[in-house]
């Protein structure tokens, strides 16, 4: 329970269908930042105060340090923009935390998370399925959990619209009905995420470099590619002039470089994913059309499975191609049903560049 | 029917006491005002005085009551040596220890042995013409160590360094005298022997100067300005009463419960450690113990949700278990440091109660280690 309204109304839906219900909150983060603040613990535990379940805190930070924050200041240091909230989830949330609530006696772990699960008809396992309320679907949060992790797993507001879950919060009498949501990285104080990671990475891994076009030629000096996220445009530092507007459109930590291109050299023709996993077990066949989303709130976009072999897994968009961001996730979509997912490792360049 | 083993978080209010504070609930007791509402105040509030004088063979007029141990600690840090050379310990409550790193300059913090025992000598060689004044709790509330204060008291005498101990939960435990123990001042709490929340005291020395951290108002000889919270001072002189009465028997009862857990523990869990001393003086009331591979937090839950309040070394204020300050001092790991589990007794916990937390806790450890299938 994070002292939202999400986890609170999970909890309540958890409690009427008959589930013997205890709230847990989680302490990820020492100091700063947005999320588990002692008023979201309060929270929290208002909510199982009205609804009359136990709550209780536990305190994951070391875990969330070693399997969050690090990943997430080595991926900024290494010219990738990383997805820590994917990492939380697989790791935290229903990694740590399920095999503590496990010991306690659970059953099912609950969350307030948008997401619905499926039974395939077939070898009736269960999978991931896109949220009713489309605009907060957070299944690209989710996508590393397999059939294992969702057995026990329930989704109470994966079925309601935002809205839905407010006006139920409301009529429960909940105090956090409409609490603001939470948005930056949890655990970046301000959401200065170029301040912290300079804060926790090694000194000399943060190196200044130049920033170069498609062609290689300088356009000007940068101070660490961990400031920088690709299809990036503020805060370039260049000179205005040349009249196309500049976007990031890679960056190399081996050499400290920022390559800057049009808004059509930022296009894809593809992305190569690594650590995948598919939630029948399985990769489809080659060829297999499916729906990829590459950022969370970005719609997914239509694209065939070329290659699924070994460590990396290629997939070609159909049509225009949107800008990769190596780091992020790669998610796998039919209709509303999450196939499988992984971590961006490159972009496949649509022109000859690069 | 509930279990409850965490008497040095807070002790249930004696029904005496309760008795005793109702009078003083409801009719207008100022004790600073001129009329006979304000004398029945001023009078309880110094027979009170008197009582909790005497918990530690002191003077009441050397008593000034506050909010509580906490705000005792601070008065007595920030009152006689803000900006001064402060010596204290590792295993300080928190009031203790971020009061001294706030304001003391310089500060030194002596360590602890791996059974939370604190070193008089120690102590003493950290004091320099620079040391204002040395801070060490009497006994510590987590792992039931007790300090060798008259030792160090006796190790500083004449070099003008004031000693001050938080007694907070030695006090109703174990005999105490200010006299025998040569500290300057003394932090005192209600609620960890009986009496109510809210209320404390600092006992010190006649002589000793302290700047007042609340002004405004000459209540408690100037020393702590705002109108006395009279009904729960009352409470405190009641409870603190009752506590010397039957110190004897609470502390002797305690430790036969307390041996009676662990020779059970020891009997019934493999792999017990006992966190604290293993032998030699400590706190009669309490005992703090990790269950390796299993999850100080995960006890809790079980523990409570089978009836039985206990609590981990050291919650933050969200009740999370951070790695104990107090356990790590003590040399463990920041996983062993979160692990341990401390139960403490008081007066009305029964041989009955602990027989039945060693029949729960067997199971209760596999299940926390993930040996039993739920």
């Amino acid at each position: 329970m994070s002292g939202g309204v999400d986890s609170a109304v999970a909890a309540a839906h958890a409690l009427a269908a008959g589930h013997d219900v205890v709230g847990i909150s989680l302490r990820l983060a020492a100091g700063g930042g947005s999320c588990c603040s002692l008023d979201d613990f309060h929270d929290a535990r208002a909510v199982a105060d009205r609804l009359g379940f136990p709550h209780y805190v536990f305190d994951l930070a070391d875990d969330f340090e070693r399997h969050v924050v690090r990943p997430f200041v080595a991926e900024y240091v290494a010219g990738r923009t990383p997805n820590p909230c994917a990492r939380c989830n697989r790791h935290l949330k229903f990694g740590v935390l399920w095999e503590r609530a496990r010991a306690l006696g659970a059953r099912w772990l609950a969350t307030g998370h948008y997401a619905r699960i499926g039974t395939d008809p077939t070898t009736g396992r269960p999978y991931l399925r896109t949220a009713v309320d489309a605009a907060k679907d957070q299944t690209y949060f989710l996508f590393a959990l397999g059939p294992a992790d969702l057995a026990h797993t329930l989704f109470p507001v994966g079925d309601l619209t935002k809205a839905e879950v407010r006006a139920e919060a409301a009529a429960l009498g909940l105090a956090v009905a409409d609490k603001p949501e939470s948005m930056e990285v949890c655990f970046v104080p301000g959401g200065d995420v170029a301040e912290f990671v300079e804060r926790h990475a090694p000194a000399e891994t943060l190196r200044p470099g130049v920033i170069v076009d498609e062609t290689g030629r300088e356009l000007g000096r940068h101070a660490g590619v961990h400031r920088f996220t690709v299809g990036q445009r503020r805060g370039l530092g260049l000179a205005v002039g040349s009249g196309s507007r500049r976007y990031v459109r890679a960056l190399d930590a081996g050499t400290a470089t920022v390559t800057v291109s049009d808004a059509a050299g930022l296009r894809a023709r593809g992305l190569v994913a690594r650590e995948v996993s598919w939630t029948s077990g399985a990769a489809p066949a080659p060829d297999t059309p499916l729906a990829v989303r590459i950022r969370h709130r970005h719609p997914p976009v239509r694209a065939r499975l070329a290659r699924a072999d070994g460590a990396d897994t290629t997939v070609l968009f159909e049509g225009d191609g949107p800008a990769v961001t190596p780091g992020q996730a790669a998610v796998f979509y039919r209709g509303d049903a999450v196939l499988g997912g992984g971590w961006i490792a490159a972009a496949l360049a649509e022109r000859g560049a690069n | 029917m509930r279990i409850y083993l965490d008497h040095n978080a807070t002790a249930p209010l004696g029904p005496e006491v309760r008795e005793a504070m109702l009078p003083f609930l409801g009719p207008p007791a100022n004790p600073s005002s001129a009329h006979r509402e304000g004398a029945r105040a001023r009078s309880a509030l110094e027979t009170a005085r008197a009582e909790v004088a005497a918990l530690v063979g002191a003077a009441p007029a050397e008593i000034v009551f506050t909010s509580g141990a906490t705000e005792a600690n601070n008065l007595a840090l920030r009152g006689t040596a803000a900006g001064l050379g402060i010596v204290t310990t590792a295993i300080e409550h928190a009031s203790v220890l971020e009061t001294a790193r706030a304001v003391g300059a310089p500060l030194s913090v002596v360590p602890v042995d791996r059974e939370g025992r604190v070193d008089a000598g120690q102590v003493v060689a950290a004091c320099d013409a620079a040391t204002r004044l040395v801070s060490v709790g009497l006994a510590n509330g987590e792992v039931g160590s007790l300090a060798p204060v008259a030792a160090i008291t006796a190790g500083l005498r004449g070099n003008g360094v004031l000693v001050h101990s938080d007694a907070a939960q030695a006090a109703g435990r174990l005999p105490l005298d200010v006299a025998a123990l040569g500290v300057d001042l003394l932090s005192l709490s209600a609620h960890k022997l009986g009496g109510p929340a809210g209320v404390g005291a600092l006992w010190l020395r006649r002589g000793v100067a302290l700047a007042a951290q609340t002004t405004g108002g000459s209540q408690e000889r100037g020393r702590r300005a705002g109108t006395e919270n009279v009904a729960a001072i009352v409470g405190f002189g009641v409870a603190a009463a009752r506590a010397r009465a039957e110190l004897a028997a609470n502390a002797a009862a305690a430790a036969r419960l307390v041996e009676r857990l662990w020779t059970g523990l020891r009997t019934r869990v493999p792999g017990v450690v006992r966190n604290g001393p293993a032998d030699g003086p400590r706190l009669p009331n309490t005992l703090n113990v990790s269950f390796p591979g299993a999850a100080g937090e995960s006890l809790l839950v079980l523990l409570d949700l089978a009836g039985v309040a206990v609590s981990l070394g050291s919650a933050c204020a969200a009740g999370a278990a951070e790695p104990s300050h107090v356990l790590l001092a003590m040399g463990r790991d920041r996983d062993a440091a979160r692990n341990g589990v401390r139960f403490s007794v008081g007066p009305s916990t029964t041989a009955a109660d602990i027989d039945r937390v060693l029949e729960l806790l067997p199971a209760l450890v596999a299940q926390a280690r993930g040996e039993a299938a739920a």
